[in-house]
């Protein structure tokens, strides 16, 4: 298959320097819609299924081969249908489903309304051990198939309810708005029988209603996924398939696509972005995505929690100089930021630039100043505890504390602590043993204001690692989850974040972009808000 | 017979992947057996082989380069400042990755410190490690073989099962393993995890030293005199075995300085504020083409730090081996 | 000979207990292991509570390490988090390593060898000053600087080779990771061979050979060299293990899906179950290849006899 491929290409380029015709690049005369592309992935951590897929690298294999009741537009981020027909309600709370008629799964089973609901239920399920259950958490009867102590009392939620072929009706414990536009998530795709019958060989081959399927899968090392051409949908593939490829180091897969072994890698490492111009061209591409980086709090601490501390965290969040950091350590992948929610959520969603105003800006004078008034630093030092294990945290940990010493003028004032990996990270911070402020990431479920305050800030949240907790800011969360009018429920949650700025509840750092480069075979390579590339229109020539 | 050469060598990979004799072939033939004085009395320190020693190397040039490179890797580790006026953790991101330039001869490193500075620093961290970590290998390793050497049977046979079980443990991996929950950012973690994997290494050498020293006749002569164990051991014993432990801790100390800015590498090793080579290395790596200069200096100062150790090792072991002469 | 093989084999098995007690120790101080698999989340605790269950956790670490033997002396390695078996992560990274290994060792064998020979039968002259100077400079630098140097120049300024290996690595591929992972040994190896043949050369039955008037090349081959592989044997056997578990560094650099790979995926998501199973099946090789190196001693000497 490459190798085809290859002698096509070669062709190709021979033709090219004959003829001068036009090949491959933007052109449709070049592209081969049977052509397949490699790309670089990671490892999933946990097995792939749908409820199960918390981060990026299985993300990416369920975009291709799933498709929900929404989809959140490559470039906009709007939730838009997609199995959906329609969802309707009349109070936010009770929500009739009706499943666009005509898809199927690729082994030719129908998707119905059950696909749905048995699909949510097992999700939901505590004897599954799916992490990311509580995503259904909103549902009427989810305390009885996943209650917080003992059993399960039930096998699935009352709040679901099949009532046609088609249709099907979900019922959530409280008033929330806006939770048609969370379907687009992974985990609430359909689920064919296939799944439930025999699960063990779903896992090793999973089996879709998406644009592609699953052709081999070779834990750890590839996932070969070709075309699926009897697809129904609207975004039909417009390559012959993708095969992904395991890079252990993100390092290794740029060297790889330099080298011409690689067509598309995403996520490409900071120490190489200086080269990327030089080495790639325009074959380059960086573009926002919904992820924020913030250094978060131990409010555990009654150090870092007494009267004044705010102005310490805030004259902190002044001595980081992220304009320079961004420019220097992440060559412009990320934007300095100046609120605490993402610019991929445009004004309408609630994205409001400047709202953290002078505290986000590199003002040392002021910043040394406002840690003074606040009582200093908690024994004169602060340690910003990150994992070093993934990404580039070593960098901009070590630049961001360079930045505080300089503008401190004291070299010992901050130290970098790096933990090794990251299952001990989250540990420490699940145990509450952090001694400073924290690395703390995040990357948007589905693209709504409520993604970016509800699971970080709110009292309790599975995400609120510092534990802050702000009574004015919950009442105004709940009540913007309440309200049916979304530019309202937005302004409400503009409100409660003004509550996490006064407080300084954590520190926005920048708001990061995501990032591929490709080779010269490829033309239309797109990355959608989650930093996925959107594999179904890349085309290959 | 060749056996020492082996562990001496083995040694130095620092991979705790140790020789594998316990049998019937006498262990430590080559430098254990060497009964010292000839004739020394048991109330006279072996003189010979040690004067000897010295006089060889005193005129052999690799140790003469060697002590000279360690001497002064030993001097700017007390007074960096000597040669160094900034401070290795002053850095301003503006001249991040910048070249030599007047002033900062090594040039900038990814984070804009001073490159020079931070090389001269570190050897204070490499050398400290280096040094305590084969300090404590050498009196733990030598403390276990020479009891299992001197009173055998029960003691032997345990001690050396031990002895395998920790070869058997690739050594990078238990460094991930167990330094990766380690939070502290002092030097000590490092070393005593060098010291927990490495000891067998010199264990087996002295046990096998011992073994063959107390062979000797003058030891059995000492003992028909009724001399208490801690006598023979310190006094009869313990210089004849000394020999070869020293040339492999020799060898190893380089090693170990390795095996830092390998851990560092992973991720694992020292940690800021600590200023090594290692976490320059480690730091510097993935910016090898833009910067190469960050990697070079750390690197090279490193290379030839351990390579003073090992060749120092070398022409010791030389010096005390008269076989080669 | 039967009676020393069964007496080295009994005394495999505390070793084996020893070593896999204490890999089971280190990885259990490491920590919970399930907060690492919820995300930037706090897993729920009732999720948290049976994934503990699921993988045994919420047992005390003896009995754990009880059930864990058991179940491995049945052929039972465990599950790794993502839902696979131990057994098929070491189905398809065992190959990959062994012909990595093979590879080194091979370097090791003809490069090392024959350095150390030409060095050792002119010792002293330029020829040996300049390659002892050579394999003690590959001696310092650390492998992951020459393993970065070597893949940046040869894979990518000049395009000799892959700079990465791809998920079947092939043996071509395999070149330079092999000889990257191989380069210290080398070195070891050649200064090795040189002391021994520098050392027998002036023993008597050299003297002998040579004083028979047999000509100079099999002198070297059939005196000198068999009598002076005996420590580069125990070596390279010795070696083996090490090649196995200890290619952490040289597979990451060139994305090699191996042992080495897998157990250091294994550490950082701190799964007991891959890192104990891998690290047993290595304890296993380092002790098997040190009993072969052994016997083999007793084949290149015919004066060591085994009771």
């Amino acid at each position: 298959m490459r190798g085809a491929t290859h002698v096509r290409w070669a062709a190709c380029a021979v033709a090219v320097a004959l003829a001068a015709t036009a090949c491959g690049g933007d052109g449709d005369g070049g592209s081969d819609a049977g052509a397949v592309l490699s790309a670089s992935w990671g490892d999933p951590q946990n097995p792939l299924e749908p409820s199960n897929t918390n981060e990026v690298q299985g993300g990416k294999v369920l975009d291709m081969i799933f498709r929900g009741l929404k989809r959140y537009d490559p470039e906009t981020g709007e939730a838009k249908d997609m199995l959906a027909e329609k969802i309707e309600t009349s109070d936010s709370q009770n929500f009739t489903v009706t499943v666009r008629d005509g898809w199927t799964f690729s082994n030719g089973e129908k998707v119905t309304a059950r696909s749905f609901v048995d699909a949510w239920n097992y999700g939901a399920s505590l004897r599954n051990n799916q992490r990311n259950a509580y995503f259904f958490g909103y549902i009427e009867g989810y305390d009885q198939v996943h209650p917080d102590k003992g059993e399960q009392t039930a096998d699935t939620m009352s709040g679901l309810k099949v009532t046609g072929d088609l249709t099907f009706t979900v019922k959530l414990t409280q008033k929330f708005s806006t939770f048609p536009d969370t379907l687009g998530y992974n985990a609430f795709v359909p689920l064919p029988r296939a799944f439930f019958d025999d699960h063990d060989a779903w896992v090793k081959k999973p089996v879709g209603n998406g644009p592609y399927l699953v052709d081999s899968y070779t834990r750890g090392s590839q996932m070969s996924l070709r075309r699926w051409d009897a697809y129904p949908g609207p975004d039909k593939a417009q390559n012959g398939g993708v095969d992904l490829k395991v890079y252990t180091d993100v390092n290794t897969a740029y060297t790889d696509l330099m080298a011409g072994n690689l067509d598309l890698a995403d996520d490409i490492p900071a120490a190489q972005l200086k080269n990327v111009r030089t080495d790639l061209g325009d074959r380059y591409l960086n573009t926002p995505a919904g992820i924020t980086q913030t250094l978060a709090f131990p409010f555990y601490d009654d150090a870092w929690n007494k009267p004044g501390s705010e102005k310490v965290r805030k004259g902190l969040s002044m001595a980081i100089d992220r304009g320079q950091i961004t420019d220097t350590i992440f060559q412009k992948t990320r934007t300095p930021a100046t609120d605490w929610t993402s610019p991929v959520l445009g004004e309408d969603g609630g994205y409001q630039e400047g709202l953290c105003g002078d505290a986000c800006e590199y003002k040392p004078d002021e910043a040394k100043k406002l840690i003074e008034e606040g009582g200093g630093l908690p024994g004169g030092k602060v340690t910003i505890t990150f994992n070093a294990d993934t990404g580039s945290h070593r960098e901009w940990v070590n630049a961001v504390c360079n930045s505080i010493n300089n503008a401190l003028d004291d070299e010992r004032a901050c130290t970098a602590a790096p933990v090794g990996t990251f299952a001990d990270f989250r540990s420490e911070i699940t145990e509450r043993k952090m001694p400073g402020p924290f690395r703390s990431g995040w990357q948007m479920d589905y693209p709504l204001i409520q993604n970016f305050l509800q699971p970080l800030y709110y009292t309790g949240a599975s995400s609120n690692d510092g534990d802050w907790s702000n009574q004015e800011f919950d009442d105004l969360v709940d009540r913007a989850n309440r309200e049916t009018d979304t530019a309202k429920a937005v302004g409400l949650f503009q409100q409660a974040e003004k509550v996490v700025r006064d407080d300084m509840a954590a520190i926005p750092l920048w708001y990061q972009n995501g990032s591929a480069g490709w080779s010269a075979r490829l033309s239309g390579v797109k990355l959608n808000p989650f930093s996925v590339p959107v594999y179904e229109q890349i085309k290959v020539s | 017979m060749p056996n020492q050469y082996h562990e001496a060598e083995r040694a130095i990979a620092g991979t705790g992947m140790g020789g594998t004799m316990d049998l019937g072939v006498d262990e430590a033939e080559t430098l254990g057996k060497r009964p010292g004085p000839d004739g020394g009395g048991p109330q006279e320190p072996p003189r010979s082989l040690w004067s000897d020693a010295w006089r060889d190397l005193r005129r052999n040039p690799v140790f003469i380069v060697s002590a000279l490179v360690i001497c002064f890797l030993v001097l700017i580790s007390l007074w960096p400042s000597a040669i160094a006026s900034g401070s290795p953790l002053t850095c301003d991101l503006s001249k991040a990755q910048q070249g030599s330039q007047s002033g900062h001869p090594f040039g900038f490193d990814g984070q804009g410190c001073d490159v020079y500075t931070r090389t001269v620093y570190g050897a204070r961290t490499s050398v400290a490690v280096g040094v305590l970590a084969t300090l404590g290998v050498t009196v733990l390793g030598s403390v276990l073989g020479a009891l299992a050497g001197f009173f055998g049977g029960v003691w032997d046979s345990v001690l050396s099962r031990i002895t395998d079980v920790f070869f058997a443990i690739p050594v990078v991996l238990g460094g991930l393993v167990l330094l990766s929950v380690i939070t502290s950012n002092t030097i000590w973690p490092v070393i005593g995890f060098i010291v927990l994997l490495g000891w067998p290494q010199i264990s087996r050498i002295a046990r096998g030293a011992v073994i063959t020293a107390k062979q000797n006749d003058y030891v059995q002569a000492a003992r028909a005199l009724g001399a208490s164990h801690s006598r023979l051991v310190l006094r009869h014993i313990a210089p004849n075995a000394v020999a070869p432990v020293i040339v492999v801790a020799t060898i190893a100390l380089g090693t170990y300085i390795a095996l830092e800015a390998t851990l560092s590498y992973l991720g694992v090793g020292l940690k800021p504020p600590s200023v090594s080579w290692g976490i320059d290395i480690s730091a510097a790596s993935p910016y090898i083409r833009n910067a190469p200069h960050a990697l070079l200096w750390p690197s090279g100062a490193l290379a030839i730090t351990v390579l003073a150790f090992i060749m120092l090792g070398d022409a010791v072991r030389d010096a005390l081996d008269p076989k080669l002469r | 000979m039967g009676r020393y093989v069964v007496r080295r084999l009994l005394q495999m098995i505390p070793v084996f207990i020893g070593a896999t007690l204490l890999i089971f120790l280190m990885v259990n101080v490491m920590g919970d292991p399930i907060a690492g698999l919820c995300g930037e989340r706090r897993c729920d605790p009732a999720t948290a509570a049976r994934l503990e269950h699921e993988f045994g956790l919420d047992e005390p670490v003896w009995q754990q390490y009880l059930t864990y033997m058991g179940n491995v002396f049945t052929g039972d390695f465990g599950t790794a988090f993502n839902g696979q078996e131990v057994t098929e992560l070491m189905s398809t990274a065992f190959p990959v390593t062994i012909r990595l290994t093979l590879i080194a060792i091979l370097f090791e064998v003809v490069i090392g060898v024959t350095l150390g020979v030409v060095t050792g039968l002119r010792r002293g002259r330029p020829v040996d000053t300049g390659v002892l100077l050579f394999t003690l400079v590959v001696i310092s630098v650390p492998t992951f600087v020459t393993g970065l140097l070597l893949q940046l120049l040869l894979g990518v300024k000049w395009g000799w080779i892959r700079p990465s290996v791809s998920s079947e690595a092939p043996f071509d591929e395999l070149i330079l990771p092999g000889l990257v992972l191989a380069s210290v040994s080398l070195a070891y190896v050649t200064r090795l061979t040189r002391t021994s043949i520098a050392e027998n050369r002036r023993s008597d039955y050299v003297r002998t050979a040579v004083a028979k008037g047999l000509p100079r090349h099999r002198v070297v081959v059939r005196h000198l060299l068999r009598n002076s592989l005996i420590p580069v044997v125990t070596f390279i056997g010795a070696d083996i293990g090490f090649l196995m578990g200890g290619a952490i560094v040289t597979e990451r650099i060139f994305n090699i899906h191996g042992v080495g790979y897998q157990l250091y995926q294994g550490i950082l998501r701190q799964n007991t179950q891959t890192v104990v199973g891998f690290v047993t099946v290595l304890v296993l090789v380092f002790l098997v290849a040190n009993l072969v190196v052994d016997l083999l001693y007793a084949v290149l000497d015919p004066r060591i006899r085994y009771a």
